[in-house]
């Protein structure tokens, strides 16, 4: 298995610590004048999302991850996984529902996602930053009610449910903000 | 001047151009005499913890080490005569970058050969409040800074304890006792001193360097660290004198070298030579000039306030 050497740290770089995939988010190089140095850095567990830090000698090496981020295309979900496909090899690959997680409820089919590999397999999905979807149902739209700042709940074709300003209607299409989960503006045809 | 974002800001090349002209000032007034020695030097440091750079002629190869400080010079310098003396400089270090770390910098270093190393720090803490607004000034012991910041007594501790702790603030492999030490004090006592001028002095033996080692139980290095908003800015030594214990400290320096599989380094006989002939009783000190002009402007990152970091250059 390939290793990093600590003066290869660097934000991104993707290290195996205590059996789980880690990506490192900061990386301080440490060192007492005379003395050892040492590079410490913050990492998240690309599993659970955990922030978790550590610090190592200077020149000491770490284990790497087979991690990997490609763009795949979202074709279908089976009930039990979801099944995206890389666009120029055909190759299809399937995500549980632990790895794809709340971004489900942001993706339709035929959506381009960031899906990260682990030894191959699909580890986690992330939803585009932004995405657009069709309001299926909300309260009547009170017209002109552009500037009070009230909102109402509305759900959206994939089914999730966002907060909405109250002129939203059914049938038109949102821009949302898939790491708020917040509305942003309508979307004119 | 260009708009290269890269480049410490006309406000900040001004600032230092003052702060040379406050130090040269300083010194002058204190009939310190400023000196200059080479860059290029035929032998270098034998710490386990700093790395040089070699400097190579082009064509022939021949070629020699660029200084990690002008420790040796500057002590051949005082063996001469010199009486005290100081110099502005560049060090080099290998592999050290980072916020706070850039291969090239520069140095202040002194030497006065009529103090004690209390006495110097006192003038460390006059030069630094011609340049920074200092809200506190204080001394403490490295075993008390321990106590009171790390929670453990750096001296009694057993090194299965010092391990233990080190692991349990984030330290993969802790091996031995100095790296554990080096490891908390960066991490734990460090960040804990405060904003103002901390010295912290009388290190561990093992951590003397080139100072001189003081008997008793337990024995100290007389060394000390001034630290200001706990950013390390300075390393001062009541100057190790004697010939036989300073050639002892170097060949176990290669020894240590060699077996953590650090590459060999010549032994310094010029220095060696000078201390036979008799250098005076001193004390001296480095100061980071980079360091202390970041602290001066409130900056974050020394690549701020140097023309051109290691990565532009």
């Amino acid at each position: 298995m390939a290793r990093y050497s600590t003066n290869e740290f660097k934000s991104g770089l993707k290290l195996m610590i205590d059996g789980d995939p880690c990506a490192i988010i900061e990386n301080e190089f440490v060192k007492p004048g005379k003395g050892q140095a040492f590079c410490r850095v913050k990492l998240r567990n690309l599993k659970n999302s955990r922030v978790l830090e550590r610090t190592y000698k200077s020149g000491e090496s770490v284990e790497a991850a087979d991690v990997m981020d490609l763009d795949l295309q979202y074709l279908y979900a089976d009930g039990e996984e979801c099944h995206f496909m890389d666009t120029s090899s055909y190759e299809q690959y399937a995500a549980s529902e632990a790895a794809v997680g709340d971004t489900r409820k942001w993706i339709k089919e035929e959506d381009m996602c960031i899906v990260t590999l682990w030894n191959g397999a699909p580890l986690a999905v992330a939803a585009p930053n932004f995405v657009e979807l069709e309001v299926t149902d909300t309260d009547p739209g009170l017209r002109g009610d552009t500037a009070s700042g009230a909102t109402k709940p509305a759900t959206v074709e994939t089914g999730a449910v966002i907060r909405v300003p109250l002129f939203v209607e059914i049938g038109e299409r949102l821009k949302i903000d898939t790491r708020t989960g917040e509305y942003v503006s309508r979307v004119k045809d | 001047m260009s708009k290269d974002p890269v480049v410490a800001s006309v406000e900040t090349l001004q600032a230092r151009a003052r702060m040379l002209a406050v130090i040269r000032g300083f010194f002058s007034e204190r009939s310190v005499l400023e000196v200059e020695t080479p860059l290029l030097c035929s032998s270098t440091t034998s710490e386990l913890h700093i790395e040089s750079f070699c400097a190579e002629d082009n064509s022939s190869g021949a070629g020699g080490f660029l200084q990690t400080s002008p420790e040796s010079c500057m002590k051949r310098l005082l063996a001469a005569g010199s009486g005290a003396i100081y110099q502005i400089c560049k060090a080099f270090r290998a592999g050290e970058a980072g916020r706070l770390h850039n291969p090239e910098f520069s140095m202040l270093e002194w030497y006065r050969p009529d103090l004690g190393y209390h006495g110097l720090m006192d003038e460390v803490g006059d030069l630094l409040r011609l340049i920074l607004q200092l809200k506190s000034q204080r001394r403490i012991s490295y075993g008390d800074a321990f106590r009171r910041y790390a929670g453990i007594d750096p001296f009694d501790i057993s090194l299965a304890g010092l391990r233990k702790e080190a692991e349990k603030h984030g330290l993969s492999g802790a091996t031995d006792r100095e790296q554990c030490l080096d490891f908390l004090l960066s991490l734990k006592v460090q960040p804990a001193l405060g904003a103002g001028l901390t010295f912290i002095y009388d290190f561990p033996a093992a951590q003397a360097a080139m100072a001189r080692v003081r008997p008793g139980s337990p024995a100290v290095a007389e060394r000390f660290e001034a630290y200001v908003d706990g950013v390390e800015l300075a390393n001062g030594y009541r100057e190790l004198i004697d010939p036989v214990e300073q050639e002892s400290r170097m060949w176990a320096d290669l020894e240590r070298r060699a077996a953590a599989g650090i590459a060999p380094v010549p032994m310094d006989e010029k220095l060696l030579a000078a201390l036979r002939a008799g250098l005076p009783e001193c004390s001296g000190v480095a100061l980071g000039l980079d360091r202390l002009m970041m602290l001066a402007t409130d900056s974050d990152s020394l690549a701020s306030v140097i023309s051109f970091s290691y990565e532009q250059a």
